[in-house]
C-alpha cells in the first residue's frame, strides 16, 4: 500500500472540509442513537456472554480432567479454545474499550478488568485503545501495522531482511499473546537501548508483565494439568491447553489482521495530519483505515465483534453488540460520500492480508512483473538483490519499476 | 502444592484455608475464585453482599414491599436502621437507601418498602419492576434512627409519607416478641390521602388491639398537618420521647416546635444531598481530593475539560488520547456534576446514591458543571 497522500488519485480529494466536518456531524448523531437507547437489554446481553463463557471454560476444564480419554480431550479443547476466544475477543477487548462503564457495575468496567492473555491490561489499554485507536493507520505511529517488525509500505526501503516476513508473521501468529505483550512494552525499543537509560515505567511495566506471563503460563501449563494427573491426564491436559491458546492465538491475530491490512485500506503518513485533527478528519481516517467481515451473526460474536471494525474503530466506546444495527446507516453515509466501504468474507480478507505480507516482504513490484515463464530470471534477480550490497539493490530496484511500468501500459494500451 | 506443609500452628486451620484459595485463584487467574464462585452461589459466604428477592407484595398502587433474602454475609440489622440498595435501572447501576421494615425475621429475609415518588427512578422502578428472582447489591446496615434500649415509658413517632418505613420496623419488632412492650406508644401518622397510606390496615389492626394509639392525618380531608395543633393531638406531648420521619418541610416545622417547647427529638431524614447542575453556561470547582490532587481546587469555565485544568494547575493526571475513547483518564467522581463537552450529556454523582466509590468519569471530555469533588 502507499500512503493515502502519495497515491495518484486520493481517494479523499473529491470532499471538501465542510463535507468532512458534516460526515462528523451525522456520524456523532448515529452514536447518540445508540447512547440514548442503551439499556437493559444491552446489559443483559453482556451479562449473558459472560455467564456463558464462565461456565464454559469451567465445563471445558473440567472435562479436561479426564482428557486421557480422547473424546473428552476434544470436546476438552474445543470447549477452552472457543472460551479463551469470548473472554479476549467480545469480552475483554471491549470491556477494556470501557464500552461498558455506562452500566457503572464495578465487575464489568474498564478499569478493573484483568483478561486471559499475556499482556497485562494496562499495558494493552495504552498501546491499543490510546496508541492505536487515535493514531490509526498512521505509518510509524500505529504499531498495530506490522508491530513494528514488518514492512508495511511500499515507501519502506526494501531491504533483504523483509524475505521472512510471511515466517515472521506466521510465528507472530502462533505465539500473538507474546507479540503483543513486547509490543505493548515497546520491548524492541527498549531493549536496543542500554539497561540504565530504560525508564521506570519501562521496567515497571516489564515486571507487571512478567509477572502476568508466569501467573498465565502456570494456570495453563502446571496447575490444570496437575488437577488432571489422578486420572493421568497430566500431558493431554498440558496439550489442550497449548492447543487453545495457540487456536485463540492464531484466531484473534487474522482477525486483527483482517482490520486493518487488507489490500485496499488506506494507511497515512505521519506528517499528513494536521496539528490539531478534526473530529470530522479523525473519523474519516478512521472510515478508510478499516476492513469489515461479512459473515452470520457467531462470525461476529467470535470475532468480538471486530468484524465490524470500520464502526468499531469510528466508535469505540459503544456496546459492540449494537455495531450490527449501526452497519446499515455507516455504509450508507460512506455511499453518501463517495468512499469505499471495505468489507469481505473471512476467508477473502485474510488471503488479501497474507497477499500483502508477502507482496511487501518482496522488492516493489517483484510480484507484478513475475510469471511462470520468467520466474527463474526473476529469482535470480531476487537472489542477487537479496545478497548484492546497496548499489547492486539500487540498480536491480530501477529495472523492476521499469519494467512493472511497462507491464501497466501495456495492460493500460490492451484494454 | 504448598499446601500440605502448611503449619498446623493455632493458627493453621486459616493457613491451609489461605493456601488452598491461592492454588484455586492460580487455577482460575486472572479471575478471582470470587468470580468463579459467583456464578454458582451469589448469595454465599464471602461473596460481595447482595440479596435476591423472594417476595414482592403489594401496599398501595404506588408502594410495594420487597423480601429478599440477603447473602450469608449480612450482619443483621437493628429496627429503624437503613440499607444500602443497589439496583440495576435501564442497565445502570444506581444506589439508594430504603428502611428495613422488619425487625430480624424468623426466615432471616430482610424487608424494604418503596413507595415511588414522582420522576423517581429507582422507586418507580422498584414499585414497577421489581419480580421474585432478581438480584439487589446491598451494603450492610446503617443508621442511628433507632430506639433507645431501655425502652421510654411514653412514645411519640411522628411519620410522614413513606417515612412510616423505618417505624413499621420498629413497631412490627417490639409486637413479634411474646411479651409486649411496656411502653404506651402514640403514632401520627400523615400521609396525603387515605389511600397513599403505607400499612394502613396493620397500623390500624395494632390500634384496635391497644398496641397503640394510631393518629391518622390525611392532608386532603384534614388539611396540610400544623405542628402547632400536635398538643392537640397528643395530649400528653411534653412526657413523651419523640422519633420523626418524613419529608424535610414536616421535620423542619417539627424540630422548631419541639425546640421552641424543650423536647427531645429525633429524626431520620431521607435524601440528605441535593445536587443541581449548573447549565450549559456555568462551569464550577473542581476538588481533587485524593493524595495526588491534595486538595487542589480549579475553577473551570463551561467549555474546559477537567483534565486541560487540573494539568495546567500543576496536577499530575493521568491521560491518554485526549478525545474520549481510550479510558486512560477516568477517575472517580465522588460527588457534584460534571457535563460531557461532546453531546452535553450530564452526569451526577450523589454520595450515597452512587455505588460505594463514587461514579468513573473521562476526565478528557468532561467539565464541571457545578462543584464536585473528584478522587485523585
Amino acid at each position: 500500500m502507499t500512503t493515502i497522500t502519495r497515491k495518484p488519485e486520493n481517494p479523499t480529494a473529491h470532499l471538501t472540509p465542510e463535507d468532512i466536518e458534516q460526515i462528523g456531524i451525522e456520524l456523532d448523531a448515529i452514536r447518540q442513537d445508540v447512547i440514548d437507547s442503551r439499556g437493559e437489554s444491552d446489559a443483559a446481553y453482556i451479562r449473558r456472554i459472560v455467564n456463558i463463557q464462565r461456565r464454559l471454560e469451567l465445563a471445558s476444564r473440567a472435562t479436561l480432567l479426564v482428557s486421557v480419554f480422547p473424546p473428552a480431550w476434544v470436546a476438552g479443547t474445543v470447549g477452552l479454545s472457543v472460551a479463551k476466544i469470548l473472554e479476549n475477543m467480545e469480552i475483554g477487548h471491549n470491556v477494556m474499550h470501557g464500552q461498558w462503564d455506562w452500566m457503572r457495575d464495578p465487575k464489568i468496567h474498564s478499569t478493573t478488568w484483568e483478561w486471559d492473555n499475556a499482556s497485562t491490561a494496562e499495558g494493552w489499554k495504552h498501546s491499543h485503545n490510546e496508541v492505536h485507536h487515535t493514531y490509526t493507520n498512521i505509518v510509524g505511529k500505529d504499531n498495530d501495522l506490522g508491530y513494528g517488525i514488518m514492512r508495511v509500505d511500499e515507501d519502506q526501503r526494501w531491504h533483504p531482511m523483509y524475505l521472512g516476513q510471511p515466517l515472521w508473521n506466521f510465528i507472530n501468529a502462533c505465539f500473538f499473546e507474546y507479540g503483543i505483550a513486547a509490543y505493548d512494552l515497546e520491548l524492541g525499543k527498549n531493549l536496543s537501548m542500554p539497561k540504565e537509560k530504560r525508564s521506570e515505567t519501562f521496567k515497571r511495566n516489564a515486571k507487571n508483565t512478567l509477572r502476568k506471563i508466569r501467573k498465565q503460563a502456570t494456570k495453563d501449563y502446571v496447575v490444570n494439568p496437575a488437577l488432571a494427573l489422578p486420572t493421568g491426564s497430566f500431558l493431554p491436559t498440558l496439550a489442550a491447553n497449548f492447543t487453545a491458546n495457540l487456536v485463540r492465538n492464531v484466531w484473534s491475530h487474522s482477525v486483527i489482521m483482517c482490520g486493518h491490512f487488507p489490500e485496499g485500506v488506506e494507511t497515512f503518513e505521519k506528517k499528513s495530519i494536521p496539528e490539531n485533527e478534526t473530529r470530522g478528519e479523525w473519523y474519516l481516517r478512521q472510515m478508510l483505515g478499516s476492513a469489515n467481515i461479512s459473515g452470520s451473526k457467531l462470525m461476529h460474536l467470535m470475532t468480538g465483534n471486530l468484524s465490524h471494525q470500520i464502526e468499531h474503530h469510528l466508535f469505540p466506546d459503544l456496546p459492540s453488540n449494537r455495531y450490527a444495527e449501526v452497519a446499515p446507516k455507516v455504509k450508507a453515509l460512506f455511499e453518501k460520500y463517495g468512499l469505499n466501504y471495505h468489507e469481505a468474507p473471512l476467508p477473502q480478507q485474510v488471503a488479501s492480508a497474507w497477499h500483502k505480507v508477502v507482496r511487501l516482504s518482496l522488492p516493489n513490484g517483484w510480484l507484478e512483473t513475475t510469471t511462470p515463464a520468467n520466474a527463474p530470471q526473476q529469482l535470480a534477480l531476487l537472489w542477487t538483490m537479496a545478497t548484492g550490497d546497496r548499489r547492486t539493490r539500487r540498480a536491480a530496484q530501477a529495472r523492476l519499476e521499469q519494467l512493472a511500468r511497462r507491464q501497466r501500459t501495456e495492460v493500460a494500451a490492451a484494454a | 502444592m504448598t499446601t500440605a506443609a502448611a503449619p498446623l500452628t493455632p493458627g493453621g486451620g486459616r493457613t491451609l484455608r489461605s493456601a488452598l484459595r491461592r492454588f484455586a485463584e492460580s487455577a482460575v487467574t486472572p479471575l478471582e475464585l470470587d468470580d468463579v464462585l459467583d456464578v454458582f452461589h451469589p448469595l454465599r459466604a464471602g461473596a460481595e453482599l447482595r440479596g435476591r428477592i423472594v417476595q414482592v407484595l403489594p401496599e398501595t398502587d404506588e408502594s410495594v414491599t420487597i423480601v429478599l433474602k440477603p447473602g450469608r454475609d449480612w450482619a443483621g440489622h437493628v429496627p429503624g436502621q437503613y440499607v444500602r440498595v443497589g439496583v440495576d435501572v435501564e442497565g445502570v447501576r444506581l444506589w439508594r437507601t430504603y428502611s428495613l421494615t422488619h425487625g430480624p425475621r424468623p426466615d432471616g429475609c430482610i424487608s424494604i418498602t418503596v413507595k415511588a415518588i414522582p420522576g423517581g427512578v429507582v422507586s418507580n422502578h422498584l414499585v414497577h419492576r421489581a419480580r421474585k428472582g432478581q438480584m439487589l447489591q446491598l451494603a450492610q446496615a446503617e443508621g442511628e434512627f433507632v430506639l433507645p434500649q431501655p425502652l421510654p415509658r411514653k412514645l411519640l413517632l411522628v411519620t410522614g409519607g413513606s417515612g412510616i418505613t423505618p417505624v413499621i420496623g420498629m413497631l412490627r419488632n417490639l409486637h413479634s416478641k411474646a411479651v409486649a412492650p411496656a411502653t404506651d406508644i402514640v403514632l401520627v401518622h400523615v400521609n396525603a390521602s387515605e389511600s397513599a397510606a403505607i400499612f394502613r390496615g396493620e397500623l390500624r389492626a395494632l390500634h384496635a388491639s391497644g398496641r397503640i394509639s394510631l393518629v391518622e392525618r390525611f392532608d386532603d380531608t384534614h388539611g396540610v398537618l400544623d405542628v402547632a395543633l400536635l398538643a392537640e393531638l397528643v395530649p400528653d406531648l411534653d412526657e413523651r420521647l419523640t422519633y420523626a420521619c418524613g419529608p424535610a418541610g414536616l421535620l423542619d416545622a417539627l424540630e422548631q416546635h419541639h425546640a421552641d417547647r424543650g423536647l427531645e427529638l429525633t429524626t431520620e431524614r431521607f435524601r440528605p444531598v441535593v445536587i443541581t447542575p449548573a447549565d450549559g453556561e456555568g462551569g464550577g470547582t473542581v476538588t481533587l481530593t485524593g493524595s495526588t490532587g491534595g486538595g487542589t481546587e480549579i475553577e473551570l469555565d463551561a467549555t474546559t475539560p477537567i483534565l486541560d485544568a487540573a494539568e495546567q494547575a500543576g496536577v499530575l493526571m493521568p491521560s491518554g488520547c485526549r478525545m474520549g475513547i481510550c479510558m486512560a483518564c477516568v477517575l472517580p467522581m465522588r460527588e457534584g456534576a460534571v457535563r460531557d463537552l461532546r453531546n452535553g450529556a450530564l452526569t451526577v454523582a450523589v454520595p450515597g446514591e452512587t455505588g460505594p466509590q463514587g461514579v468513573p468519569i473521562q476526565t478528557c471530555i468532561s467539565t464541571a458543571a457545578g462543584a464536585c469533588s473528584i478522587d485523585h
